[in-house]
This record gives structure tokens, C-alpha cells and sequence, in this order.
């Protein structure tokens, strides 16, 4: 059974540390669906969105070989939905007086921006769960998209009543 | 002071006493130091002998083994050694030159990526980038190599950090890494799960990995064995732990192994993995063998648990802690009908080998050394046929040593290592048994021993072919021989006589002990030549 899971890990901020944590998953043929990295408030740590997927044990696997690492501080897992999830999108579209209309009233609709234009083409914007960004995607491919650009996907764990 | 200075005195504030290398212009400001200390240098032959000859040293001394080589060249020789000793979670600290640190990158001469070339053999590596984190990076190298399961860790250390100066030096007195603390005790719930477990089953087993020998956990294993009268056997690491003689051993597991002890893994309600990563050549269907039965793994390594076997009671923690504490638990466990069953199936299942009289027998051979030895031998078995005749013959007593490259399987592992393990400790009975494949593989270390005064007992067995692969060209490809003859092999006594060694030969069993006497006795260095049936298989 393949699941997905999210690995939330916060390494220490070194160099290197980001081809060790990635050299391990191609290494031990784990998948990386997506993969952000950034600074967390501490810039001596910073913070890893890991989307991966398999069966239980790789799963389990991933975050043993995770913690393992001399490197790494933390490893929180979560399934999806466990977390709140997004992910950033800038898409280059290009436009022509018919469809104009079309595109903004679709970028209304799924709640991106326009952030950049010219005569023919225009930059849109969407940071939303990364469903949505599926979606954004499959919704202008019957337009002409140019290029995109994702962060891949973030994710830290809902907040909890209790907590 | 100088970085090379530091670390110098870093290795001596460790009680480093050899360092094992081959010097280059990027490691030479070290070597330049080291003249100044009384660490003690062994020059190799080449760079991949000084971590072998260093992990022997390890295993001995118990203490991390160290080299020191030059950049490029010199550290990527030295990969395999490395890889090695992490296979079989050997604790080395490896230091490696570099170039200049504004060069790095820029591909100059004798420039290699080591610490990304290395990233999948070690635990941890280090490029320093000042000379003041010197003493820091040493002291958590040591306690990196030594600790948790052990492992080797490399420090690339560019030339101007050597030859930079450092205006204060101070060795740390502990490490504070927030990213490692291995566990030691182990989860006291799980202990109980254990002890529930173990008072259930009527067939429990003992199955002792090279955990045991590394954690110094052999005492309190074979303890709660005896206290409790399980049955034990053992992985290749874990050859060594449990004399040949104990009546609760029932040999070692794997493909290679006792078919009586395979028989007693399957037969078994509940085992007990101790020290042991549960790899395909021991275990070659983990799912099938845990099935219908209670798997309880004990290592120190969490990844290790469950990466090849589903366990029902994972157990993390140091082997000798974990002992420690089940000796202090009270058992109901009986056993009495289980051991006679084992006790049967050793009986009709051993091995029948059938001798070429005109050839020396290995069972015979090894049986006959290995007996001679002393209870305090050190007895190094290299890789291929020759391994694994000295797995399945070697009597092992009380105190006896038993090294040999499993994980990785390396050839030409035997000598350095014998040189390390010589070292380490000299009152020692230290053999290297090796095939004239695996020989030919590290013959220039002969050198080494004369050169450092290390006395040297090697044994070759020859056979003419890379024997392990013959044999399974054999089987797989009904003796389509390829790449495996070694005609074109010196003679061996020619050979050693130009290294001032004796010379010993042994053409078939006719007058095996008294050969062995006298090679056993020889108060120089010697190697004995035993020439076995090209044809012999290990199966």
C-alpha cells in the first residue's frame, strides 16, 4: 500500500547538509515528491518540507535514516491530513485580447493574482494547498502557459485544540 | 601553535598511540608535527591498507583506529577501507589533506570532493574551515567514531588550516552535540514485553551479531544464556563471541552457515536479535522466517530495527546495558527438550566433506591450526573460499579473537589488518589466513610489517583460482569459467624470501601439525603456503 507522508525536519544550517539529506533518498531509492528548504527564526537552524510516498516500512525507513543523520535535529511526520499545506506558484501565461477576460476571471475564482504583465504575456500568483495548484495547473494548460516556477510544498501540523 | 600542531596534540589528548597513513604535500604539515609527539607512524603501502590496518587495530584496542592521508588521490584510495570498516560499524577517525582552502572548487592538483565522495561510508564528516574549531571537530569525532554503533568519521583538513596559526588551544573536556545522543538503556516497557515473551516460549534462541563483540556486551550475553540455557548462534560478525565448545552453540546462520543452525532459526519460536542487522547473506527471506514466530531485536541503531524484518518487540539500546538489565529480571524459561532437539539436528545434519587426499584439506587445516592456537589468538580471515572454510572450522576458545570483513566482504582485508590488530596488542597470537587471490590484493603491505617491526604469520591457501567465484560459476554457470583463473601468480617463496620472510608449505595433510608447529613457533616473520584442491567448494 503506498501512502504519502510529510517530513517535517529541521536540520542544522550548515553547508552540505542539504545534498546529505537528499543524497540519502536517492541513495536508498526513497521517492521525493517535493522538497523546500529555508531558514527557520534561528538562523543557525533551518527547516525541510519532505513530501514522500511508499509503503509503511519505507515510510518508517525514512524517518529512522531522517533522525540518523548527525545533522538533523528534528523529524515530525504527518499524513495530509494532519497538517495545513501550501505551496507557492508563480505561472507565466501568454494572453491575447479573446482570452484576457477568461484568465482573470479564472484567477478570480481560484484566488491568484496577476503580479506582472506585459502586451503579451502575465505573471500569475497562487499560494494554496497543493491540490489547488494542481488544479491551477490543469485549468490553463488549455491556455499557454510558458513557465512555472513552485516551492514545492510547506507544512507544519494543525493546531490542536489541547495545545 | 599551528593547526597541524593542534592536531597533533588533539590526537594525543585522545591517548592515540599509532596513526596509519601515506603522506602526500597536503597532509604534510601533519606529518611534519606528528615528529615532534610520541604517537608512532605506520606507513602503508597504499592508503586503502591504512584504514583496514586501523579498523584491526580498533577491534583490538577498542579504541577508534586513526589514518592520516593526503587529498585526491591519497583519500580517494582510501574509500574503501572506509567503506568497510562502516559496514561493519568499525569506529576510525580518518584524516584526509586537502588543497588550499581558496582552491576548493576549482579542480586544482590533487583536489577530490572527500567529504561528498564518502557521504554514504560514514557517520559524520568534517571539512574544517578554521583552525579553531580544530580541537572541537576532534573531540566530536572520537565521540562520534566510538559511540552508539560505531562508525568511521573523516576530517578534511586544507593545507592553510594546517599551517594557520591558533591563538588559543583547548581540547574540550565533553562533546554537546544536540543532534546525537545515542540511547543506551533500554525502554524499560519494552524490557517487559521481553521478559513476557521469553517466560511464553518453549524454543527460544539467541542469534549473537558483531553488536555483541562491539557493545563488550560478550560476558552478559553468554551469562543470561547459560543462567537461562537458551541456545545461541551467530551471524559471521558475531564468530568469536561464543566458544566452539559451548554446549548452548549451535554454529553460525546464513547461506554459508551451519545447516543445524539455519534449522535452529526456523525451528524457533521466539529469537532474539542481538547486534545483528538481519542482512540477506544471513538471513536470506527475513519475512519468511519471522512468520509464526516472536522476533525480538536488540541494537543500538533504531534504523536498523525493522529495516529488514519486521520485529514484534523492537529493542533499542546499548547490548551491554540491555544484558545488564535482563540478567536483573527474574525468568521462567525451560528449555531442557529444545536443546536435545538442536542437539539432534546437529547430529544428522553436519556437513559430510569429502578430502582430496592429494590436496590439503581445509576443515582439516583449520581445525588443526586453530587448535594450536592460543586461547588469546587473533585469528583474521580474509574474503572468499578461505573466509568461509575459517568460519565453519575455526575452534574458537574462550578468549579468541575472530576478525574478518563481513559487510562489505573486502579483499585483501587480513594482512593490514593483522598488522593493526599486532599492534594493538602485542602479547598477542595474531594469524591472517588469506587465498592467493585475496593475497595478491594487499602483498605490498609485507613491507609494512618488516619496516615497522611488526611480526607477521600469514597463511595463503592456494588454490590457483578466485575460489568463491569459481564456485559460483560452478553452480550458476556450469563451469563456464571466466576471470577467475590466477595463472601468472608468483611463487611464493621466492616472493617472501625477497622480504627476509621464512617460507612454509604444505603440499597435503601428510605432516599438517608439525608444519604448523613450526610456523606457530618461528620467532620471525613467516608465511606457509597450503595448497588446496583447485576444484574444493565451500558447499
Amino acid at each position: 500500500m503506498k501512502a504519502k507522508r510529510i517530513y517535517s525536519v529541521t536540520v542544522e544550517n550548515r553547508s552540505g547538509v542539504l545534498s546529505k539529506v537528499s543524497g540519502l533518498f536517492s541513495r536508498r531509492s526513497f521517492n521525493i515528491d517535493s522538497l523546500a528548504v529555508g531558514e527557520t527564526d534561528d538562523p543557525a537552524v533551518s527547516s525541510m518540507t519532505i513530501v514522500s510516498s511508499g509503503d509503511e516500512r519505507t515510510l518508517e525507513q525514512i524517518e529512522k535514516q531522517l533522525n540518523k543523520k548527525l545533522d538533523v535535529i528534528k523529524v515530525k511526520t504527518y499524513g495530509e491530513e494532519q497538517c495545513v499545506s501550501r505551496e507557492l506558484m508563480l505561472m507565466k501565461v501568454k494572453y491575447n485580447k479573446s482570452n484576457r477576460a477568461e484568465i482573470m476571471e479564472m484567477c478570480e475564482v481560484m484566488k491568484a493574482d496577476i503580479v506582472d504583465m506585459s502586451l503579451h504575456y502575465m505573471m500569475i500568483q497562487i499560494c494554496d494547498t497543493p491540490e489547488k495548484i494542481r488544479l491551477m495547473i490543469n485549468m490553463f494548460k488549455s491556455i499557454s502557459i510558458v513557465e512555472i516556477a513552485r516551492t514545492g510544498t510547506l507544512s507544519l501540523s494543525k493546531c490542536n485544540t489541547n495545545d | 601553535m599551528i593547526g597541524a600542531e593542534a592536531m597533533v596534540k588533539c590526537l594525543e589528548q585522545e591517548g592515540v598511540k599509532y596513526v596509519f597513513g601515506y603522506p602526500g604535500v597536503a597532509i604534510c604539515p601533519f606529518y611534519n608535527s606528528i615528529l615532534e609527539s610520541d604517537i608512532k607512524t605506520v606507513l602503508v603501502r597504499t592508503e586503502q591498507n591504512a584504514a583496514h590496518a586501523a579498523s584491526g587495530f580498533a577491534r583490538i584496542s577498542d579504541v577508534p583506529g586513526v589514518c592520516a592521508v593526503t587529498s585526491g588521490p591519497g583519500a580517494t584510495n582510501i574509500i574503501t577501507g572506509i567503506a568497510t570498516a562502516y559496514a561493519d560499524s568499525i569506529p576510525l577517525v580518518v584524516i584526509t589533506g586537502q588543497v588550499k582552502s581558496d582552491l576548493i572548487g576549482s579542480d586544482v592538483f590533487q583536489e577530490a570532493d572527500i567529504t561528498g565522495a564518502v557521504e554514504s561510508f560514514v557517520k559524520y564528516s568534517y571539512l574544517v574551515k578554521d583552525a579553531d574549531d580544530l580541537p572541537r571537530i576532534f573531540k566530536e569525532a572520537f565521540h562520534i567514531a566510538n559511540t552508539g554503533r560505531k562508525g568511521p568519521v573523516l576530517i578534511d583538513v586544507p593545507i592553510d588550516i594546517q599551517n594557520g596559526v591558533i591563538r588559543n588551544f583547548k581540547y574540550p573536556e565533553s562533546v554537546n552535540l544536540r543532534t546525537y545522543k545515542p540511547t543506551v538503556k533500554g525502554n524499560s516497557a519494552q524490557i517487559k514485553k521481553v521478559i513476557k515473551e521469553l517466560n511464553k516460549s518453549s524454543k527460544p534462541i539467541i542469534c549473537i551479531g558483531g553488536g555483541v563483540q562491539l557493545g563488550q556486551a560478550k560476558d552478559e550475553v553468554l551469562k543470561f544464556a547459560e543462567t537461562h540455557g537458551i541456545p545461541m548462534v551467530t551471524t559471521m560478525m558475531g564468530i568469536g563471541t561464543v566458544p566452539s565448545s559451548h554446549k548452548l552453540y549451535f554454529g553460525m546462520v546464513g547461506n554459508n552457515g551451519k545447516p543445524y543452525a539455519n534449522k535452529a532459526m526456523n525451528e524457533a519460536d521466539v529469537i532474539m536479535m542481538v547486534g545483528a542487522r538481519v542482512a540477506d547473506r544471513a538471513i536470506s527471506q527475513p519475512d519468511l522466517i519471522t512468520r509464526d514466530k516472536v522476533l525480538i531485536h536488540i541494537d543500538v541503531d533504531p534504523a536498523e530495527i525493522g529495516k529488514n524484518a519486521v520485529s514484534s518487540i523492537p529493542l533499542v539500546g546499548d547490548c551491554k546495558a540491555v544484558f545488564e538489565e535482563l540478567l536483573t529480571q527474574d525468568f521462567d524459561i525451560e528449555c531442557g527438550e529444545w536443546i536435545k532437539e538442536l542437539e539432534r539436528y546437529k547430529k544428522e545434519l553436519k556437513p559430510v566433506r569429502k578430502p582430496n587426499k592429494k590436496y590439503v584439506d581445509p576443515e582439516g587445516f583449520i581445525n588443526e591450526l586453530t587448535t594450536k592456537l592460543k586461547d588469546k589468538a587473533v585469528y583474521i580471515a580474509d574474503v572468499g573460499q578461505n573466509q568461509i572454510f575459517s568460519c565453519a572450522h575455526a575452534v574458537i576458545k574462550s578468549n579468541t579473537r575472530f576478525l574478518t570483513s563481513g559487510g562489505m566482504g573486502t579483499m585483501g582485508y587480513s594482512i593490514p589488518a593483522a598488522l593493526g590488530a599486532k599492534l594493538a596488542d602485542p602479547s598477542r597470537q595474531v594469524v591472517a589466513v588469506c587465498g592467493d587471490g585475496s593475497f595478491q590484493m594487499s602483498m605490498m603491505e609485507l613491507a609494512t610489517f618488516c619496516q615497522s617491526k611488526v611480526q607477521a604469520k600469514i597463511i595463503v591457501f592456494n588454490n590457483s583460482y578466485l575460489g568463491m567465484v569459481r564456485e559460483y560459476q560452478h553452480y550458476t554457470y556450469k563451469d563456464n569459467y571466466s576471470m577467475v583463473s590466477l595463472d601468472g601468480s608468483p611463487n611464493l617463496e621466492k616472493l617472501v624470501s625477497a622480504y627476509d620472510f621464512d617460507y612454509y608449505r604444505l603440499a597435503d595433510m601428510k605432516g599438517c601439525s608439525e608444519v604448523i608447529d613450526a610456523f606457530l613457533k618461528d620467532k620471525k616473520n613467516a608465511l606457509l603456503e597450503v595448497m588446496i584442491d583447485p576444484m574444493d567448494l565451500v558447499k
